[in-house]
């Protein structure tokens, strides 16, 4: 039976942040009918995806397991690069996180439109991007189940974590920002939560959404504290994202080495967090929508949108990249200087001149519109920036600690199979997680898109007592 | 105190459902206007000026997430400057124990978590939530529209000015779709 769901979508285009004639029974039925859907009508892709991504997060169970079993050595971790894989993979991950703050919150206090469609989506890639990243501090310990020693805790052993290290900052700052993003998330949910529970057919379903949805009812005194609450919960996270990875920054920045201790870091890493971030939010939208056929809510002019802050805040991190050669020449230090020369010709040369390609070069395309609202072309170059900052983390944790201060301690680092393993498998758990979101909860928050259809149509501010209303469902 | 006729057959309330949120905001603002004040608005999504129509005043949430703040800036601040100088005083390159410019991101980050957790708890503790059980979903079509596509408004029975007839025949008047009686 071929119900209105599986049918194609039409993309309003570059203009529209969602295409005419929805109404706000049309669009709960719309982004409720890709949850309570039967399950025999998931669309192949999505089986296909959800078993691959598990087949990939299977290297973090053998990872993890083979770590803890043997310990930190089955990495490729070696004095003088001390933080390998671990570091570059959690900056990463924490990076990614970034868009998704920015768009809930930023957007929000910006009062931009078209974050609706997406910010439920990018809230939850934060959300699953932020447990990966914590995942490799923990790991990286060796002996995670100790991991509460960071904490601030009265102990017998009459010891204390030292607050002037970044290190314990980052702590703090990573484990804000997880709680944080979750109810940011949490409490935009409940609303939708409770349309779904109204909206399930089987009991069990009811019941689920039910108790998730806290008994909300809409009622106005409730919306009133709820926008309120909302509203300083996005001013709260905008400059909580910008300190996490300032923080972040902060690990490198505070430390003597070459090639880190540098004041641009912060906002350089904020930029590039926002940039993969971006990246990210595009890798996974643009098969979510066609999947799901969400291609009338979250149109061309969200791609569009998003494709050019990405293009906007590589611009930024390319002033970064700049910034760095220049200072390490203007420095006339030594060892900066010689850190340039190393990163551009040294060993990891080849890496450095692929993070410039992926980073600087390609994305130079979403300058022209036929790359921007070009679906492969724009998938494409997310990838590449998602693979660009990831080198980017590469090139600055390895390539500064390799060949420090004394030539006789300089060496090589090569990561082995075990930390390709977890990386892989975070990945696969990631991905895991996200494509459940997208098909167990409404991945576009239902109740904003009424509020912007409700803001889209200036003749219903009439008095809709006589004519009829366009938010009739028919 | 004694019981009153409502109590005992215990309806809760009259509900009006409405068509759009324009309509439900006149007929607050003119259930208001006729001296209702113990009753409620119901709508998918927020709509601008409900909540003052029925005579929603002062929300308290920005205060509960000030004092959610502060408590963290000086919890957070309170606990590094203890640490250092009082628990664990620890000399790093003669630097003074209570070296506060270090002390300024943890700070920072308890802030904005005791805001950020005051903010929701503060919000959902004033509307009450969870709640498990509320007489309007007893009315069939609140139930399985309100979170979608209708907007209700309802009387409530405890209203001093409320009565079972008069009330109804004002809730007919602002045209609604439906007037129905709410259930205990």
């Amino acid at each position: 039976m071929k119900t209105e769901l599986d049918e194609q979508a039409i993309d309003p285009g570059p203009d529209k942040i969602i295409a005419p004639g929805f109404t706000y029974t049309t669009v709960t039925e719309k982004i409720a009918g890709v949850v309570l859907k039967p399950i025999q009508t998931t669309p192949k892709q999505w089986w296909i995806s959800l078993f691959l991504a598990f087949c990939a997060m299977q290297g973090l169970m053998a990872g993890a397991f083979w770590l803890l079993y043997k310990g930190t050595g089955v990495w490729g971790i070696m004095i003088p690069v001390g933080w390998g894989f671990a570091i570059v993979n959690f900056v990463w991950w924490i990076g990614i996180g970034h868009a998704g703050t920015l768009i809930s919150a930023i957007l929000l206090l910006l009062k931009q439109d078209w974050r609706t469609s997406i910010n439920r989506f990018a809230e939850a890639m934060t959300l699953f991007a932020v447990a990966q990243a914590g995942m490799f501090p923990l790991l990286h310990m060796g002996r995670p189940w100790l991991g509460y020693w960071m904490g601030p805790y009265p102990n017998s052993m009459g010891l204390w974590p030292q607050p002037r290290s970044p290190l314990v900052w980052d702590v703090f700052a990573v484990s804000t920002y997880l709680t944080v993003s979750l109810i940011f998330w949490f409490i935009g949910l409940v609303p939708d939560l409770a349309t779904m529970r109204d909206k399930a057919k089987h009991n069990w379903q009811k019941v689920t959404f039910g108790m998730f949805a806290l008994g909300w009812r809409g009622s106005a005194r409730h919306w009133a504290r709820y926008q309120m609450a909302y509203l300083l919960l996005g001013g709260l996270a905008t400059p909580l994202v910008v300190s996490v990875h300032t923080v972040v920054s902060f690990d490198f920045a505070v430390s003597m080495i070459p090639g880190w201790h540098t004041t641009i870091f912060p906002p350089y890493f904020v930029a590039g967090a926002i940039y993969s971030g971006f990246a990210m939010v595009l890798t996974l939208a643009i098969p979510t929508r066609k999947w799901f056929h969400l291609e009338d809510l979250i149109t061309m002019r969200h791609l569009d949108a998003c494709a050019k802050l990405m293009l906007g805040v590589g611009l930024i991190v390319a002033y970064g990249y700049m910034m760095e050669a220049f200072m390490s020449w203007y420095s006339g230090n030594i060892y900066e200087m010689f850190m340039y020369k190393n990163r551009s010709t040294g060993p990891y040369a080849f890496f450095f001149w692929m993070l410039i390609l992926c980073n600087i070069l390609i994305p130079q395309s979403l300058w022209s519109a036929k790359v921007r609202q070009n679906i492969p072309r724009l998938f494409f170059v997310s990838i590449v920036v998602n693979i660009g900052m990831w080198l980017e983390r590469f090139i600055i944790v390895i390539t500064s600690l390799h060949r420090d201060f004394l030539p006789s301690s300089w060496g090589m680092y090569y990561p082995t199979m075990w930390d390709w393993a977890v990386l892989t498998g975070t990945i696969g758990f990631f991905l895991v997680l996200m494509v459940l979101f997208v098909r167990v909860l409404p991945s576009i928050s239902i109740f904003e898109v009424r509020e912007v259809l409700h803001h889209l149509a200036p003749h219903m501010l009439d008095d809709g007592k006589t004519s009829p209303s366009p938010a009739h469902g028919d | 105190m004694t019981e009153t006729f409502w109590d005992r057959h215990g309806l809760y309330g009259l509900m009006a459902q409405f068509e759009t949120p324009e309509q439900v905001v006149s007929a607050a603002q003119r259930a208001y206007d006729a001296g209702y004040r113990k009753m409620d608005a119901y709508s998918p999504m927020p709509v601008e000026g409900l909540a003052e129509a029925i005579g929603f005043k002062r929300n308290w949430v920005s205060l509960v997430v000030l004092i959610g703040g502060l408590t963290g800036c000086v919890g957070g601040f309170g606990l590094l400057w203890w640490i250092c100088v009082i628990a664990y005083p620890h000399n790093v390159g003669g630097r003074p124990f209570d070296s506060w410019p270090a002390f300024i991101p943890i700070t920072f980050e308890c802030t904005v978590l005791l805001a950020a957790l005051s903010s929701v708890v503060g919000m959902l503790a004033m509307n009450k939530l969870p709640m498990p059980y509320h007489p309007v979903f007893n009315v069939t079509e609140f139930a399985q529209r309100a979170s979608i596509d209708r907007f209700f408004l309802c009387i409530e029975a405890n209203d001093p000015k409320f009565d079972r007839d008069k009330t109804k025949a004002f809730l007919l008047e602002l045209n609604p779709e439906e007037v129905s009686e709410v259930d205990k």
